[in-house]
């Protein structure tokens, strides 16, 4: 899993790249709390191969990367 | 002095910081508006500066820009925060005059620093042949620079972001993708080649752009800063009720912005200037990549200039040798559709 709340981008996307070379997850969690990040984990994920389903909670993203 | 590193005491990336087009406009509504014959230009078509007739034959144009640092180098800062703001006097077909520092500096900070920034927006101040006059410095958290510029313009040659016409040919005169470039430095992620050569961008005037520009018949112009290229071009198309069809395959897109943008390294303008945008933009067939670039705030951008058909040829034949990337992106056509950029 991948907490990246509290940060701003570009970090999330740093963080999730850095998981994704490092271990090539089938399937990763990542948590963000901005809008902004969402968006820009999601384009991180498409162009690795990843689809994503993201869920709202009290203002924060639980998104799940799976590889297609 | 070498450890300092500007853009780690800033939030947002210069232009980048810039608040939201839509928001902007909230903010401004309901304000009361007083006219003068003589104001040209106010705030009523968001144009880039304000312009005031003095005589038939002189016009002041007035502006002010300045945000946080963009750059980890003072004097780069300072120059790049200068240069932007002069822009908007060129952008209106002006030549600047007069210049007033604002400034903004942590307690902290080394005074060698603060005196970088004011060497590098004196540097680009002369060499636009203005004066720096004054200026206005206050304590803050954040570092800040830019400044107040007074310029002058003919009456009759003033250009504004409005008035574009069915025939006009778009050009743009800087690449683009400088917003991504800098959001990315903030990572290492950007090859200092790039990094370098995004700098060099925001730090030339757009003063040749101009002096070509006000040789031949251009209908409106504007400056692409912080609301993206399709952010201006979109106050261009509305303001002159006029469709704006661009060929994406003619704009110089930074190509290693376009890979960072591929892999979501983008800033939060990006989604600001979309927000704002994208209900006039028929994104056409156009990959999600390349769109966001068209939406990536510029910090000291190139100029938007749309010009008569007739002058099109020799305008880019002379624009082409003086200035960074003469583009020639796309044209204007009469308003038929229910959008007001269609991207081909």
């Amino acid at each position: 899993m991948v907490d990246a709340r509290g940060l701003s981008c570009p970090m999330p996307v740093v963080m999730v790249q850095k998981e994704v070379n490092a271990n090539k997850p089938s399937e990763l969690e990542v948590l963000v709390d901005a809008k902004v990040c969402v968006e820009n984990v999601t384009r991180y994920a498409s162009s690795q191969g990843y689809d994503v389903k993201v869920v709202e909670k009290d203002g924060e993203f639980s998104m799940t990367l799976k590889k297609k | 002095m070498d450890d300092i590193k500007l853009t780690k005491l800033a939030n947002c990336a210069g232009c980048g910081a810039k608040v939201g087009a839509g928001v902007l406009a909230s903010l401004l509504e309901d304000l009361q508006v007083h006219n003068d014959p003589n104001l040209l230009v106010g705030f009523d078509k968001s144009d880039d500066a304000s312009v005031y007739k003095v005589t038939d034959e002189l016009a002041l144009v007035q502006t002010v820009d300045f945000f946080p640092p963009i750059a980890d180098d003072p004097f780069t800062f300072g120059a790049i925060a200068a240069t932007n703001a002069l822009s908007d006097v060129y952008a209106m077909g002006g030549e600047p005059k007069l210049a007033l520092n604002i400034m903004a500096v942590p307690k902290d900070m080394p005074k060698d620093a603060i005196h970088e920034i004011l060497k590098g927006g004196y540097s680009k101040v002369y060499e636009a042949g203005a004066l720096i006059t004054g200026g206005h410095s206050i304590l803050d958290d954040e570092p800040k620079y830019g400044l107040s510029v007074t310029g002058f313009v003919h009456p009759d040659k003033l250009i504004r972001n409005i008035g574009a016409k069915p025939g006009d040919v778009l050009f743009l005169t800087k690449p683009i993708g400088m917003g991504i470039i800098t959001t990315a430095a903030k990572v290492d992620m950007v090859s200092k080649e790039t990094y370098d050569y995004a700098l060099k961008l925001m730090m030339t005037l757009n003063k040749n752009a101009r002096d070509i520009m006000v040789k031949y018949d251009v209908h409106a112009c504007t400056d692409v800063t912080g609301f993206g290229l399709l952010g201006h071009a979109s106050e261009m198309a509305t303001g002159s009720d006029v469709e704006l069809h661009i060929d994406v395959d003619s704009i110089d897109l930074l190509s290693e912005a376009l890979e960072l943008a591929t892999i979501g390294i983008l800033p939060e303008g990006m989604y600001r200037n979309r927000d704002f945008a994208e209900k006039y933009v028929d994104p056409g067939d156009c990959i999600l990549a390349k769109q966001d670039m068209l939406y990536d705030p510029q910090t000291s951008g190139g100029l938007l200039i749309a010009v008569d058909s007739k002058d099109a040829d020799a305008f880019y034949d002379e624009l082409k040798n003086n200035v960074p990337s003469a583009q020639r992106i796309g044209v204007v056509k009469e308003k038929m559709g229910d959008k007001y950029i269609y991207i081909h």
